[in-house]
């Protein structure tokens, strides 16, 4: 059964080891849906979130690979263990004067903030769960989105 | 500031002991000296000439230079084959990292310990497009094991003594080490480390004690137990305890082309080898077995052929170093993790003794009723089969084999009693041509003074037949059997049957080759081209063109016999065929015995 993962991957903080990572999963035809980077509390690893999409057999082998790299410390497959997932999104959308109202209704429904304002447009940061983010902008679409930028996700694990 | 701070988080930490300044080309070379390495295939050029120039100051070094940096590669490749000592090549930049790809990628696939330096155009030119510049570290990244674009000269020791354990530990392969220009030339008073450190390389050791007994149970509850054992058993040094094991319980072995000679085949438990073109008792037995027991080996699409129906009765355990091995193409029902030697002595006093009577029995019918075989050449040819088995017969099993890829190879794998491991070196993963003739230099140089026998075909021959004259000029008395079909007689086979039998470019004699090629024979030339006895002779290499069936064991005799480089080219029947034959993605039940 295909299924969304998400990996956590704690990496030392080499060069080129994003290329590894993502070498890995090219060479090996695996996808890649979403991937960040950012560095750990201890500043020598970094941490990479990846969603994969693929079943069991597929994840299991992205593991194992992924721990195989040398540079690579740690790997989690977060599906698998209680986590927060959260994705950030950035979105600009069409709102002259008349329909900002409704605009702005949909941005206090879902509690995004409003980050930037030009006379016909309305620029939204908004956190949530992915299904959330999902439908913040289905509700957007009837309004022209002009801009869009989505981080894919950041997880960790639970009372980590 | 520092100093304060330091107060304030108690005792200092040592200063790291330094020592007298040295440039990064001489902490390479310091460093080869220091790891035990003796011999180093080494390509100079523009970018590594500090390196060069220090090699030129080495006291312990044996330096070979092969005449194309791959047949360098190939050569280092061998010398780990046969010796287990990590090979070491040095060539340079650009033309010179992309010529070592070939070579990176065979040593990967078959998990050869090998560390490669290359030259480097200097860090601020990086990316500039600089004469000779190539992203060697980009090229080589999914063909190594790992692999270090070098800096700063301050980490080049400890980058250094990484590479060897990286190389070597685990399941081993080839780790390749960028040196830029100005990294060879700055100094460094940083030492190098006592022991390697890093956090994510842990390769595990023990197997798992749970795992282990679950292991030993079905193994003392099985009636019909095989073993497959791969090249992992060979890089393990496990090869005494799988045959303490194969005998305490009177299982059946079958190896892979890896790991052929890591249990005699003089021994009667001993089904030779599985696969494709496999002893039909092997694949028979992996037929009908109830429990197999993987060791050290991958499920090589090759071995395994329809997934799906591979082993159908089996309960299969796999016993590997690397984790990414198990349950990759074929699930597993048991998976053990570890370093085989340790596992295999721990689950010893597990198992229970036992004889297996009837299965052995039923295994070593199998043998008997299907061994290799060849049939004679309707035009009284020398039959390819013939002259590999008239080398074994000389030889007695003690000798060591480099292989080309094609049939040469797969005869040898028939045609051989392998009997001692790292005596069978042959590219099996990537199923390189033109690895044969700097196999059997690597070899020679590993293990001086033992027979070393190159079988190659006239294709692969001729892929790095300029490396004759290092075996030459080094005065390593190895003794290259081409068997000359005038084809590329593998993939001639498998036009015939699975391309209607159009022989698409595989023609290499100049009559009869395909209408596209343009190519009409010149009267005055010989029909086939090169001359290999003229071309072996142009080397240094004494060699004798055999078309006669009752001149092949004389010259091999001659030649095994004279101290110099041998080159015999046998002139064989064009068409033979490797048998027995299961079809790529076929089962048992599609086994050809005959083709044609």
């Amino acid at each position: 059964m295909d299924q969304k993962h998400i990996i956590n991957a704690t990496v030392e903080n080499q060069p080129a080891v994003l290329s590894r990572i993502v070498g890995l999963f090219s060479g090996r035809g695996y996808n890649i849906e979403t991937l960040n980077v950012g560095p750990c509390a201890d500043p020598r690893f970094s941490r990479m979130t990846i969603t994969v999409p693929g079943d069991e057999h597929v994840l299991e082998q992205v593991t194992k690979q992924l721990n195989k790299l040398v540079d690579v410390v740690k790997v989690v497959d977060l599906t698998t263990e209680k986590h927060i997932a959260r994705e950030l999104v950035l979105v600009e959308v069409g709102a002259p004067r008349q329909k900002r109202p409704e605009v702005l209704g949909i941005a206090e429904i879902f509690g995004a903030k409003v980050v930037g304002v030009r006379e016909t447009t309305l620029t939204m940061q908004f956190v949530g769960r992915e299904d959330q983010v999902d439908d913040f902008l289905r509700l957007l679409r009837p309004y022209t989105i002009i801009n869009l930028a989505r981080s894919g996700l950041l997880a960790v694990v639970k009372g980590e | 500031m520092k100093n304060e701070s330091k107060a304030d988080h108690g005792p200092a930490k040592a200063e790291p002991a330094r020592v007298a300044p040295r440039t990064g080309a001489r902490v390479v070379v310091e460093g080869l000296e220091r790891l035990g390495v003796e011999t180093v295939f080494a390509y100079p050029g523009g970018a590594i000439l500090d390196v060069f120039d220090e090699l030129a100051r080495s006291e312990g070094l044996h330096l070979i230079l092969p005449r194309h940096e791959q047949g360098g590669s190939h050569m280092a490749d061998a010398y780990a084959r046969a010796t287990g000592k990590p090979g070491v090549c040095i060539v340079t930049s650009g033309p010179g990292a992309t010529n070592i790809v070939t070579g990176l990628a065979t040593a990967n696939m078959d998990g050869i310990p090998m560390v490669a330096f290359t030259g480097q155009v200097s860090t601020k030119a990086v990316g500039n497009d600089a004469f000779q510049e190539a992203d060697t570290c980009g090229i080589t990244r999914p063909i190594t094991k790992h692999n270090y674009f070098v800096r700063d000269v301050n980490d080049l020791p400890r980058i250094i003594v990484e590479a060897f354990h990286i190389a070597t530990t685990g399941k081993p392969g080839p780790v390749l080490v960028d040196l830029p220009k100005d990294v060879q030339i700055g100094k460094t008073s940083v030492p190098f480390p006592e022991k390697f450190d890093r956090v994510g390389y842990k390769p595990s050791y023990e197997g798992h004690p749970k795992m282990l007994a679950r292991l030993a149970q079905l193994v003392n509850t099985s009636n019909k137990p095989l073993i497959y054992a791969g090249g992992g058993v060979r890089s393990a040094g496990a090869v005494k305890e799988l045959a303490e094991l194969a005998h305490k319980a009177n299982i059946p072995v079958a190896t892979t082309l890896m790991g052929l000679g890591v249990f005699p085949e003089s021994d009667p438990l001993s089904l030779h080898m599985i696969g494709m073109h496999g002893l039909i008792a092997a694949n028979k037995a992996l037929d009908a077995c109830d429990v197999l027991l993987a060791i050290g080996a991958r499920f090589d699409d090759r071995v395994t052929g329809k997934v799906s129906e591979f082993a159908p009765h089996a309960r299969i355990v796999h016993i590997d170093v690397d984790p990414t091995s198990i349950s990759k193409s074929v699930r597993c029902d048991l998976p053990v993790v570890g370093d085989i030697k340790p596992v295999l002595r721990d689950l010893l006093p597990q198992v229970n003794k036992a004889d297996h009577a009837a299965w052995v029995a039923e295994c070593q019918q199998w043998k008997k009723e299907d061994p290799f075989s060849w049939d004679e050449s309707p035009s009284g040819a020398i039959m390819p089969q013939s002259v590999l088995a008239t080398v074994d017969r000389l030889t007695k099993g003690d000798v060591i084999v480099a292989t080309d890829v094609g049939q040469n190879q797969m005869w040898s794998c028939q045609f051989f009693t392998h009997e001692k491991p790292r005596n069978f070196l042959s590219s099996g993963g990537l199923g390189t041509m033109g690895f044969g003739l700097p196999a059997a230099i690597g070899a020679q140089l590993g293990r001086p003074g033992e027979l070393v026998v190159c079988v190659t075909g006239d294709g692969g021959f001729q892929m790095n037949a300029q490396e004759l004259v290092v075996a030459v000029e080094h005065k390593l008395p190895i003794k290259v059997v081409i068997l000359n079909n005038t084809y590329l007689g593998n993939v001639r086979q498998w036009q015939d049957m699975m391309y209607r039998g159009v022989h698409s470019m595989t023609h290499l004699a100049q009559a009869g080759r395909m209408r596209q090629e343009r190519i009409e024979p010149d009267p005055e030339l010989p029909a086939y081209l090169p001359d290999f006895v003229k071309l072996a002779e142009a080397h240094g290499a004494k060699a004798r063109r055999v078309s006669d069936p009752k001149d092949v064991e004389p010259a091999l005799k001659e030649a095994f016999a004279d101290p110099h480089v041998w080159v015999l080219e046998f002139i064989v029947e064009p068409e033979a065929d490797i048998t027995p034959m299961i079809p790529p993605g076929k089962t048992l039940k599609d086994l050809i015995r005959k083709f044609k």
